[in-house]
């Protein structure tokens, strides 16, 4: 008999709001991104000084799945093998503009490295994969909007074929002022059904 | 050379987001790379960045740049000697 697969746990980032299995975590009257990013991330004992070198994107993504695996309380001497399926609309935009800016003016051409760095969106799981120490299988898709099939088919191939223990799937966005992040953690254990109605439910819980 | 090493101070806290560092936490004589300061190739890409931009000083020599940044009073030395802004 297949292996059945669930949805542990789930984190949400928008509006100025971080929520955990649907309970809010931290909220800040702090509208604008970067101050709310990194008021969160103290509040959070995130404790991490790479943090603050990172692009908007990779802080948000970063933050969101920081809480979910430190959730799991997963024991740090033990490697694990938890994949990452992530995906968003903007890509790495909203960097990406910033790099166009520090090269726009030919004479006064000084490109940043620590920018460069970011102008792809996959770079936020490496991030990710860094602080956890995962070695694992990781993907990151680009869609107009929120494609809960196509994650759904992925962490289920990931889980069945046996590449992984877990798989960390999920939206993180980020273009202009607008920025969103909604991820939830996959494996055997768990209450929530691993599905598409399901994973599709809790994201529009979100966006209500 | 004291202003100049508490500006480079400031300089790095700000151009490399060390925003667990302030300007007294950094001696001059402090390593700014390993045990130091903790900063990486893409910091020490970012100051070679900063040595074109504010001092006018191009670094092509990557051996001559691992000597330079080794302390905020080392570079502080160096930039006095070769700056052309």
């Amino acid at each position: 008999m297949d292996k059945t697969y669930h949805i542990s746990s789930y984190c949400q980032i928008k509006n100025s709001s971080i929520s955990l299995d649907g309970k809010l975590l931290f909220s800040s009257p702090i509208q604008e991104f970067q101050p709310f990013i990194k008021s969160a991330a103290q509040h959070l004992n995130t404790n991490y000084s790479k943090f603050y070198k990172m692009d908007n994107l990779s802080k948000l993504a970063f933050l969101a799945a920081d809480i979910l695996l430190k959730n799991a309380e997963l024991d740090s001497n033990t490697e694990h093998n938890i994949a990452i399926v992530l995906s968003n609309k903007a890509s790495s935009l909203d960097t990406d503009r910033t790099y166009q800016t520090s090269i726009s003016d030919p004479d006064n051409f000084f490109p940043s490295p620590s920018v460069f760095v970011y102008t792809l969106p996959n770079i936020c799981i490496g991030e990710i994969s860094i602080k956890h120490q995962l070695h694992s299988e990781n993907c990151f898709f680009i869609f107009d909007s929120f494609n809960a099939d196509h994650l759904w088919i992925n962490a289920q191939s990931l889980l069945r074929q046996q590449k992984a223990e877990k798989v960390l799937c999920g939206w993180v966005d980020f273009d202009d002022k607008n920025y969103e992040a909604f991820l939830y953690l996959v494996e055997e254990n768990g209450i929530i059904a691993h599905n598409p109605n399901e994973i599709k439910r809790l994201f529009k819980t979100w966006q209500t | 050379m004291a202003d100049l090493r508490q500006e480079l101070k400031e300089k790095i806290i700000e151009q490399l987001n060390l925003e667990e560092f302030t300007v007294a936490d950094i001696a001059d004589d402090d390593a700014l790379f390993g045990d130091g300061l903790g900063l990486d190739s893409i910091d020490a890409l970012e100051l070679i960045v900063m040595m074109d931009k504010d001092y006018g000083i191009q670094l092509t020599d990557p051996k001559e740049g691992k000597e330079i940044f080794k302390s905020i009073a080392v570079l502080a030395d160096y930039i006095t000697d070769n700056r052309a802004k």
